[in-house]
């Protein structure tokens, strides 16, 4: 058969596209390197190491070249999203062994890219979660309220040493602090004044944490700029966490934190821009989209407020996961020349 | 004139694409020269092949009818030049299939010859009655020149719909294709005049023409060419590929979408190209049947791209050795322009009436061809297709064959116009699937129909010869039966005598049953009238007996 293609050069690649989410998570990550330490980049080291070898591994076992999937670049960008979900504090096998659950059993096990109908670095996450909830619950202080500035080697004593010292760089997250309090009894607003935590706060979400997130926003709007990403599912997600959580703070400000919480004190940033976004995963029709992003907001919220979690991103996103088929088979968009209805 | 900054409406989707358009506009059109040979398709438009009036050795004049159209849904063919008929027989011609038609063969004799005008010119079209317009158009050969082919008589046929609007389509959207702007250049009266015929024809309220806003020197033409006419609106389109798309234009205009499974029509709206308004000016005013076209000759194949005025039947590799395109360096010849053209299997073809862009490009320049990745669904497709479908999930099913799924995501209201293929991160080449689902499914649908009438057959076939069993069948219990009776009676005379009562006793019953028949009580006048009309009967069946 002969192949009619358009005989118009184009840019467009998988790679490409996958560089550039690279590229946007570049201020994120710094502020979490400069706020929090550079135990973040042994992680994502760890991480990509065990990706493009667990890939190429299963790539081969399978008969599929090799070189050229790797160069897609989906495989690196699953393993940074884990390392940067995990806390950066937690011991190597952790991450390995997360990693290797995700392209194994998130990707590879479906038929790789294209194919995996939950987002890999979400599922490793959760498996995590579920697996090592001490480990996975332990995240690093902020450089800013420790009393000596950890240095390089005091991480990879940490990560490498299954936990020596960890002591010593350790620390609450905000979300977390405020669900432990209100389960001892303490409303919001004391807790926000409690002297024991007044420094956690920061600014405005948290010390660290808000600049972390700011850091994703930034990169996540160079996305929606360029168009390499959906604006429907980060703008839903962050809507709707921000309406529902604004409506509960209203009510009730003292068993409810703020929206500004919610959107800068967790994973809201990296989750709407970075891991929501993620195609393969995702409804596809721009309606479907929409529906999807709300899903995720709603069960972020929800999750986080009468959960047992303190952050509920990655089990919300599985869920609308599973939804998004279904979703798209609800949204298809009118086409041309239809009649309505 | 009229409010040429009207309001207009936005298809969804499109791709803003590199022109390439100037390379062939600096050079006013040429008239490319006789070739030795001319090679006349008889299937250049949508529907059935002209059939052949002339016979291998005849002498015809350019203009000659050389082909009838076979039926409403088929078009007249006409020679181009003058010279003998050498053959009629399979040749390739320019289509995407690649199959080789039916063509005559015309040797020329370079004396151009022309027939003497056998349509009675005439400038007072309005004179004509919208049924002589059609038919003088019909025999005048002319289709749509924009690409597609349909058979333009047939368009200008508006039966019992009310036409709102005639719009000319002069948005020439793609790529390189510049021979509908140098023909608005130079031609505008022409199409302008065309226009006004065609809305004779159809009865039309009122034109638009539409072009897009990257032609400023066929814009200021077209404007001068319509003077003020108050009926006439001159509208600028944004330029953004496909609004040359018949239903896309419609839509930029109008804000009307043609449903998708029924015509433009349908909402009042008719459109044609605007080289066929002009082939329609030619053929009404003039009385000359459309034997040439404008063709682009460009890429980076043509040393100097440029348009021309083609004899239609030109053998394609005859202009490209006119142009001096460097045969041996050329990777590829596209028919149509970059987007919505396809490559060219063999230069020996001829120009047709369709053909309107012949692109040759150099083999440094040709675009390599990219292994697809899987999909990612990125969506990117859904955003530039103009008709608002899945191009993701089509493929999908494409993918998995399931024919009755892409249906249902309305494959058939793709129009194949390559946005998704050039955004696709992946580069799937995802109008092929498209198009191989198509014709799959019509396959589908031929055989589902051909085995449908085979069954039918059989099972008639099985029906006539249960029923001959049957006959056979009750035939011989009949004569078992009588052959049976027989012996009873000569065998037991006690057994016959009861048998015998027993029948008289039923046919007693079935007689007090029955209601007389009305012959059975009748008078001797009416029994003579019966009799009479019996006779009467027979002799008429002897006389229409054929023995």
């Amino acid at each position: 058969m002969i192949i009619n293609t358009p005989q118009v050069a184009s840019s467009a690649s998988v790679s490409r596209l996958m560089l550039h989410v690279g590229y946007a998570l570049v201020p994120g990550t710094l502020a979490y390197i400069w706020l929090f330490g550079a135990g973040v980049l042994i992680q994502i080291l760890l991480a990509c190491l065990t990706a493009v070898i667990t890939e190429a591994v299963v790539l081969i076992l399978r008969k599929r070249p090799v070189l050229k999937t790797l160069a897609d670049g989906s495989a690196l960008l699953t393993a940074v999203l884990l390392a940067l979900s995990i806390p950066t504090i937690a011991p190597w096998w952790i991450i390995v062994l997360g990693t290797f659950f995700a392209i194994l059993f998130g990707k590879q096990i479906f038929g790789g890219i294209g194919y995996n109908p939950f987002n890999p670095a979400m599922l490793g996450y959760v498996m995590l979660l579920i697996s090592f909830p001490l480990e996975m619950t332990r995240w690093p202080s902020a450089i800013s309220l420790l009393e000596q500035m950890p240095t390089l080697q005091t991480s990879f004593d940490v990560i490498f040493n299954s936990g020596l010292g960890i002591d010593t760089i350790s620390g609450a997250t905000p979300l977390d602090t405020i669900k432990t309090q209100l389960r001892a009894g303490a409303d919001i607003p004391a807790t926000l004044i409690n002297s024991d935590f007044s420094t956690l706060f920061g600014s405005f979400a948290g010390v660290g944490w808000e600049m972390v997130s700011l850091g994703f926003l930034f990169g996540g709007l160079y996305l929606l700029m360029t168009r390499r990403i959906a604006w429907q599912i980060p703008v839903a997600m962050l809507g709707s966490l921000v309406v529902l959580s604004s409506v509960f703070y209203l009510i009730d400000s003292s068993q409810y934190i703020s929206p500004l919480l919610h959107l800068f004190g967790g994973a809201s940033m990296l989750g709407a821009f970075f891991i929501a976004t993620d195609p393969v995963s995702a409804a596809t029709t721009p309606r479907g989209r929409i529906y999807y992003g709300i899903g995720i907001g709603v069960f972020c919220f929800v999750i986080r407020t009468w959960g047992n979690y303190p952050e509920g991103l990655a089990f919300a996103v599985l869920l609308m996961n599973m939804a998004a088929p279904t979703i798209d088979h609800y949204t298809r968009p009118r086409v041309f020349g239809q009649s309505k209805g | 004139m009229s409010h040429s900054n009207r309001k207009t409406f936005n298809f969804h989707g499109g791709l803003h694409l590199d022109e390439h358009k100037s390379i062939s506009t600096s050079r006013p059109i040429e008239t490319a020269p006789i070739p030795p040979l001319l090679i006349l398709p008889l299937l250049q438009h949508i529907g059935n092949p002209a059939i052949p009036c002339v016979k291998v050795g005849e002498n015809v004049l350019k203009n000659q009818c050389i082909a009838n159209a076979d039926g409403p849904v088929s078009t007249t063919l006409h020679a181009s030049s003058s010279g003998t008929v050498t053959a009629i027989e399979k040749r390739s011609i320019p289509h995407p299939s690649n199959l080789d038609v039916m063509c005559i063969v015309i040797e020329t004799d370079g004396r151009d010859t022309s027939i003497e005008q056998s349509h009675a010119s005439t400038e007072e079209y309005l004179s004509l009655s919208r049924h002589d317009i059609q038919q003088r158009i019909k025999e005048a050969g002319i289709v749509g020149l924009g690409g597609a082919g349909f058979p333009s008589h047939i368009k200008l046929n508006a039966n019992k719909h009310l036409v709102e609007t005639l719009i000319i389509n002069a948005a020439e959207c793609e790529p390189y294709i510049s021979c509908d702007d140098m023909l608005i250049r130079e031609h505008a009266e022409s199409i302008i005049n065309g226009l006004r015929i065609m809305q004779h024809a159809l009865n039309a309220k009122h034109c638009m023409i539409g072009i897009e806003d990257n032609k400023v020197e066929a814009h200021a033409a077209l404007q001068a060419a319509i003077n003020g006419s108050d009926d006439i609106e001159l509208v600028r389109v944004p330029t953004r590929y496909p609004a040359g798309g018949e239903r896309q234009l419609i839509y930029n205009l109008t804000g009307k979408q043609a449903p998708s499974q029924g015509r433009p029509l349908d909402i009042g709206i008719v459109c044609h190209n605007a080289g066929t308004a002009a082939a329609v000016d030619d053929a009404i005013t003039r009385g000359i049947p459309l034997t040439s076209r404008v063709v682009t000759l460009t890429g980076s194949g043509i040393p100097q791209p440029r348009n021309m005025h083609v004899r239609i039947g030109t053998p394609i590799q005859y202009l490209l050795d006119h142009c001096h395109s460097p045969k041996e360096d050329i990777a590829n010849i596209l028919i149509g322009g970059p987007m919505m053209g396809f490559k060219l299997n063999s230069a020996d073809a001829p120009v047709t009436k369709t053909c309107n862009c012949i692109l040759a490009t150099l083999q440094r320049d040709a675009i390599k061809p990219s292994t697809p990745m899987p999909c990612i669904r990125c969506g990117d497709c859904v955003e530039v297709c103009p008709v608002n479908l899945l191009p993701q999930q089509l493929y999908w099913h494409a993918h998995a064959q399931d024919f009755d799924a892409i249906q249902d995501y309305n494959l058939f209201d793709c129009i194949e116009c390559g946005c998704c293929d050039v955004v696709c991160p992946s580069r799937i080449p995802l109008v092929q699937y498209f198009r191989f689902s198509k014709t799959t499914i019509w396959q589908q649908e031929r055989d589902k129909e051909k085995s449908n009438k085979a069954r039918q057959r059989h099972e008639l076939r099985l029906e006539r010869l249960e029923q001959e069993k049957r006959e056979k069948r009750e035939r011989h219990n009949r004569k078992k039966a009588a052959l049976k009776k027989k012996p009873e009676q000569s065998d037991d005379p006690k057994k016959a005598a009861i048998l015998a009562a027993m029948k008289r006793v039923q046919d007693k019953k079935l007689a007090s049953n029955t209601n007389p028949a009305n012959t059975d009580n009748l008078t001797p006048e009416q029994q003579a009238k019966v009799d009479e009309a019996d006779r009467r009967r027979k002799e008429q069946n002897a006389d229409t007996k054929p023995s």
